[in-house]
């Protein structure tokens, strides 16, 4: 396998259209299914040697494999993380393969189990709808390289660049320099740090001063190879008072194994910018016996670094086996704001552990997070959040809502708010509520003619709106869907 | 239309229902009345399905269908409507929503099309006719927040809406001013008609005089213990539930 015809066969599946990735993925999305595809992987383990091949085949500048190596000895020095309130096996970081790229794009699929298709039919998240929906540009990343990206040509018009990150470091490499590492660097932490070292792809993006980004950007990122990880990087830079929304949904196949995916996400907002980042992650949760499922460790993480600038985060997670993941804002800017709203749903064996941290370093900085989280069947799911108010953080200002909402008798909610607070004008509120779906409400929902199913996934759905509000509206729609989806059986 | 025949319930292994006997025929309305805790919202309990509410004897017939083997939605959908003395709070989810998905759910068990939130609107302000509803109630969520008033008056718009055959009103009057009791009342006369039947559960005669029952029944210790026309609700005002007691045989039970 030479570096060369691995470059070209990525070239082969970058898809002009919209209409044309939208069918690649509308016959891929979302689901349980593998597809059956020829791809290209490197071997599994993970050395210097690895890194390097990995680097060659992306063909990346020297500065990119020394950055890439840089990590890569520090993460080898580094503890394996405590894992909080998480249960999981070891992780054998030697037995995954590092890279993974179709060999001719994705194609249709053979042998898909019914049962799932079903299943996911019902989630009704044709993409091809969104996609087509005038202003929403697509990235879509299947393992490790990305499939291609719409919408070129007005975002070109406009000043804004979308594209894969490899091919942002062939392209832009001086403000890939200038911005990779700057929110999380290499050494922050050790899925960040293996992330650094080994990530294959994922989208960048930027928008110069004074332009408003003339449509929604999305990424869609689908683990298809077995013994695959997937590590994506993301970069959004917004200069002085630009402005982008960005979405981001993920999938996986249904396999035993547990996969892992360790991503990194950075977002730089310069004076006056703004940036909304939505998710809604979908990720393979493991069957009902707690069999399988990914392994979902990521770091997030805004960095409001111009006064006035807006960082808001909005995340829907539902798939996953285990969720570690902590989208934070770094509050630099003076009158900056920080927003985190989240839905995180857990159910049979799923276990999540997410939440949020406000970093307030200017002055009147505000931030506001809304955390609500589900629990079914025997799962576990823990908000962790921090909210730490710097010395010079003058009249800053957090107010924090974490609601729990239990389904059944078998599962946990966990509450930890931690706040740091340095200065004596700072202003820090904190509400939280633990509830379960009544049986009055349940009854009442029913003796108007609601079946039970339709009335628990109704009163989560209320439970949730201060969330999905936040969300663009087609997001709002597959978010809900999935809700129902993911609470199947979970009550009678 | 409905014949109910000796029930005996039971709730948290406590029988609160002992015995009790009703027929109610299309068009009649029977106003039920009883001191606290005679049972009264456990019945209603009982016919809409609520669990937990053991029936551990006697049988109820709805339109000769054997009524307690259906779930909740089922009888909902049979026509079966109850009026809650407690209406219960959904937040987040609207009202408008909440009531075109209960409209759809029992039209599609039917069998008969759903309407869409255009058409659905339509039906909406036509039954504002009959019971009044302000906008912004509508545009809530589900009684989140609303007075005692406005429950009342969101369970008799749904009532209105839903068209049921046969509602069961457990204490719609109480909490009502006299100027909200009138209204609530025209928007249950609004509906009467010879296909609708209504079981009026109430503490006080005061609503009956808005009301005007076929039959009114005094529900005591589990079971109907005294059954006459409206005259019976006049004579309990005057004598209270005391009289009730002390009076002789349980009507219900040579039924
Ligand atoms: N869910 C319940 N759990 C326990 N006891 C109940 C429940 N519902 C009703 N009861 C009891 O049943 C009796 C009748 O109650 P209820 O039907 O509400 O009376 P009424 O509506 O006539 O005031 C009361 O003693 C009450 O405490
Ligand atoms: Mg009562």
């Amino acid at each position: 396998m030479t570096a060369e015809s691995i470059e070209t066969r990525a070239d082969n599946t970058l898809l002009r259209d919209n209409a044309e990735v939208a069918e690649a993925l509308g016959r891929n999305y979302a689901a349980g299914f593998v597809t059956e595809i020829e791809s290209e992987s490197l071997p599994p383990g993970l050395d210097e040697g690895i890194i390097r091949q990995l680097s060659a085949i992306k063909r990346e500048p020297e500065w990119m494999t020394q950055w890439r190596l840089a990590a890569f000895r520090h993460w080898q020095t580094m503890p394996t993380p405590d894992w909080a309130k998480l249960k999981i096996d070891p992780i054998d970081y030697q037995a995954i393969s590092y890279y993974s790229a179709p060999k001719a794009g994705p194609k249709s699929l053979d042998e898909v189990d019914p049962a799932l298709l079903e299943t996911y039919e019902k989630l009704g998240v044709p993409l091809h709808e969104r996609a087509a929906l005038a202003g929403v540009a697509v990235d879509a990343v299947f393992d490790s390289v990305s499939v291609g990206t719409t919408f070129r040509k007005k975002l070109a018009e406009a000043g804004v660049i979308f594209c894969s990150m490899s091919e942002a470091i062939r392209e832009h490499p001086a403000l890939v320099q200038k911005y990779l590492g700057s929110v999380v660097p290499q050494g922050d932490n050790y899925f960040a740090a293996l992330n650094s070292a080994v990530f294959s792809d994922g989208s960048f993006v930027f928008v110069p001063e004074g332009v408003r980004c003339p449509m929604e950007l999305s990424t869609y990122f689908r683990i298809n190879a077995q013994n695959t990880g997937q590590f994506e990087r993301t970069l959004i830079v917004c200069e002085d008072r630009a402005q982008v929304s960005y979405l981001e949904g993920c999938t996986a196949p249904r396999r035993d194994e547990n996969q892992l995916h360790a991503a990194v996400v950075e977002l730089v907002a310069l004076e006056g910018a703004d940036i909304k980042y939505s998710t809604v992650q979908n990720w393979y949760p493991g069957d009902e016996n707690g069999v399988g499922g990914i392994y979902n460790f990521v770091t997030k993480r805004g960095d409001c670094r111009g006064a006035d600038s807006k960082i808001s985060w909005t995340q829907v997670e539902t798939g996953s086996a285990v969720t570690w993941k902590y989208p934070s804002v770094v509050l630099r800017g003076d009158r900056s704001v920080g927003e985190f709203y989240s839905v995180a749903l857990t159910h049979h064996f799923q276990q999540a552990d997410t939440g949020t941290k406000m970093i307030h370093i200017g002055r009147d900085t505000k931030s506001k997070i809304v955390s609500k989280g589900i629990s079914a069947g025997r799962s576990s799911n823990s908000y962790r959040g921090l909210v730490k108010v710097e010395k010079g953080a003058e009249r800053a200002r957090n107010y924090t809502q974490c609601d729990s909402l239990l389904i059944g008798k078998k599962c946990g909610a966990h509450t930890f708010p931690y706040m740091e607070v340095k200065n004596p004008t700072a202003i820090v509120e904190h509400e939280a509520t633990t509830s379960k779906i009544s049986d009055d409400q349940l009854f009442y929902c029913r003796s108007r003619g609601i079946g039970e199913e339709d009335a628990v996934s109704m009163i989560v759905d209320g439970f949730c709106k201060q969330v999905f509000r936040e969300l663009p509206m087609e997001f709002a729609v597959e978010a809900k869907k999935l809700l129902e989806v993911s609470l199947e059986g979970a009550v009678g | 239309m409905l014949k109910i025949e000796n029930l005996h319930a039971r709730v948290e292994g406590k029988d609160i229902l002992k015995g009790l006997s009703l027929e109610v025929k299309p068009g009649e309305v029977h106003a039920i009345m009883g001191p606290n805790g005679a049972g009264k919202s456990t019945l209603g309990n009982v016919l809409s399905g609520r669990e937990g509410y053991e029936v551990t004897e006697g049988s109820v017939l709805f339109e000769g269908r054997n009524l307690l083997e259906l779930a909740p939605e089922e009888r909902a959908a049979a026509g079966v409507f109850l009026a809650f003395q407690y209406p219960v709070e959904i937040p987040g989810v609207n009202n408008t929503y909440f009531l075109r998905a209960a409209y759809n759910a029992q039209r599609k068990a039917r069998g008969e099309g759903e309407l869409d939130s255009m058409q659905f609107l339509k039906l909406v302000r036509e039954k504002l006719k009959i019971m009044q509803l302000s906008p912004d109630l509508l545009n809530r969520a589900v009684n989140e927040g609303f007075s005692g008033g406005e429950k009342k008056r969101n369970e008799i718009f749904q009532m209105a809406l839903l068209e049921p055959k046969l509602a069961i009103l457990d204490e719609t009057d109480s909490g009502l001013d006299i100027d909200a009791l009138k209204q609530v009342a025209e928007g249950v006369n609004a509906l009467r008609s010879p296909e609708r039947s209504f079981i009026v559960v109430t503490h006080y005669q005061r609503l009956l005089d808005y009301i005007v029952p076929d039959h009114v029944h005094v529900l005591a210790g589990g079971r109907i213990v005294e059954s006459g026309d409206r005259s019976l609700a006049l004579k309990l005002e005057e004598h209270g539930y005391a009289w009730v007691a002390e009076h002789g045989e349980p009507a219900g039970a040579s039924a």
